[in-house]
């Protein structure tokens, strides 16, 4: 049998259209052997959420530099669990202040990244922490 | 049994993860498959190919806004390449579509090619069969960009169509031995650039050549232009769903809809003679370590590949 690859998608919730560091990760993703969803800019969490569970992702990764991180990110973990998906694991990052990190784990996420993380850091803690979906 | 009942009413849920375990050849979802396969044969299956930046997603996204006013439903498919390095893929043709992501009778699925050549990724014929049988009147599905002979999308669908652009100069002569024999319709997209009128009449006049056609279907060509003059675009891609049906409705009306399935079942069972007969061999010489016995007397030049393959085939397959 063959290895279940693992599948992720990049995404960026809200308004905020700054996605060089989305595409870096996508890029970066590929790179170690992921298939990457990328969805582009401007999307609500209900658009995200449901691409997600089309696309039967183990990992979402969410992408904000606007600050409305507070809001975005927990409604799109909210809007997966009520699509009965809360086994894909959240994860986010951007212009995130530390203050706020305590607020994004409490609403769900796995885990929060931002500038000065080496990307080859976040594949290792994918690596430790996303096993691919194997259920039915 | 559960599942299949849930395929058959459409949840996503189970969609989706029966997808992703027919890619990574996990042997339940055939299972599962064994029981949809009856439930299959009623959508209409389209594919759109042609070359990377033709404007292939785009169209697609543009059809299933028309097509659902009219309270169809759609399945989608789209197809980006693997990394031959790495495995890893960027999968973005859904940038285009993601405004019908929360609309319940669309369902958008990207597969990468994992190695396969033509265009497709082989677990696409299998996601056409299970987008069928949860009840999708339309299966729409997108090739990698493509460039002479990625044609593999004609084993699958009922209507082809092959979007060019003009512009790309010595390519259309380059591309007319393999892409364009394939089409059903062609569309010009970008129709508002320079060369598209020359675009047009060279496609006139490589179908002026052909000795007729098969239930006198003459592919028509659709010209699309800038997708931000609103009015014009809508106008085309009404144009291009009528031509669709219309070809549809042609097959039926001349018996062809049984060829084009025919191609498709011989394909399907070859893969499936394939994994029935020769991959149950290969596992077991992998897992008993004859694989590396034989290799290492190819390596040594002690035996030849042929005739090592021949004593296999009449080990475990005696009746040759």
């Amino acid at each position: 049998m063959a290895k279940k690859r693992l599948r992720i998608m990049v995404a960026k919730p809200g308004l905020d259209g700054h996605d060089r560091g989305a595409r870096v990760l996508a890029r970066c993703f590929r790179d170690a052997g992921y298939e990457t969803i990328y969805t582009g800019c401007h999307q609500t969490p209900e658009e995200i959420a449901a691409a997600a569970v089309q696309e039967d992702v183990d990992c979402l990764g969410l992408s904000c530099m606007s600050g409305a991180h507070r809001f975005l990110f927990p409604e799109t973990v909210k809007k997966l669990r009520e699509l009965g998906a809360d086994d894909i694991q959240v994860i986010g990052g951007g212009i995130i202040p530390p203050a706020d990190f305590q607020l994004l784990y409490d609403a769900g996420l796995k885990g929060v990244f931002v500038p000065g993380i080496a990307l080859d850091d976040i594949v290792k803690w994918i690596e430790e922490n996303i096993v691919p979906n194997i259920k039915d | 049994m559960e599942i299949t009942k849930k395929v058959l009413e459409g949840n996503v849920r189970t969609v989706s993860r029966l997808i992703r375990n027919l890619e990574d050849g996990v042997p339940e979802a055939r299972d599962t498959l064994k029981k949809i396969f009856h439930h299959t044969g009623k959508a209409h299956v389209i594919g759109f190919t042609g070359s990377p930046g033709a404007g292939k997603s785009t169209l697609i996204d543009a059809m299933i806004t028309e097509v659902r006013k009219t309270g169809k439903t759609v399945g989608v498919l789209l197809v980006d390449p693997s990394s031959p390095f790495t495995g890893g893929a960027i999968l973005g043709d859904r940038i285009r579509m993601q405004r019908h992501s929360t609309d319940p009778g669309v369902f958008v699925r990207s597969l990468a090619t994992r190695g396969a050549l033509g265009g497709l990724s082989k677990a696409v014929g299998n996601a056409i069969h299970i987008l069928d049988a949860m009840g999708k009147d339309y299966v729409i599905v997108e090739t990698v960009g493509t460039g002479q002979q990625e044609v593999e999308i004609i084993n699958h669908s009922h209507t082809v169509i092959v979007v060019a652009i003009p512009g790309m100069g010595d390519e259309i002569q380059a591309i007319k031995a393999g892409i364009l024999e394939i089409a059903d319709i062609f569309v010009i997209n970008k129709a508002d650039r320079d060369g598209a009128g020359k675009l047009y009449q060279e496609l006139m006049y490589m179908l002026n050549m052909a000795d007729g056609f098969p239930g006198g279907w003459r592919p028509p060509i659709i010209k699309t232009e800038n997708m931000f003059d609103t009015d014009s675009f809508r106008k085309s891609l009404i144009e291009l769903v009528d031509t669709i049906d219309q070809h549809y409705k042609n097959l039926v009306d001349n018996n062809l809809l049984g060829n084009r399935i025919r191609r498709k079942a011989t394909l399907e069972l070859t893969e499936a003679l394939h994994s029935a007969i020769l991959d149950p061999v290969l596992t077991k010489l992998v897992e008993s370590g004859e694989m590396t016995q034989m290799a290492d007397k190819v390596l040594n030049k002690t035996a030849d590949p042929y005739t090592l393959a021949e004593e296999i085939a009449k080990k475990y397959l005696r009746e040759l």
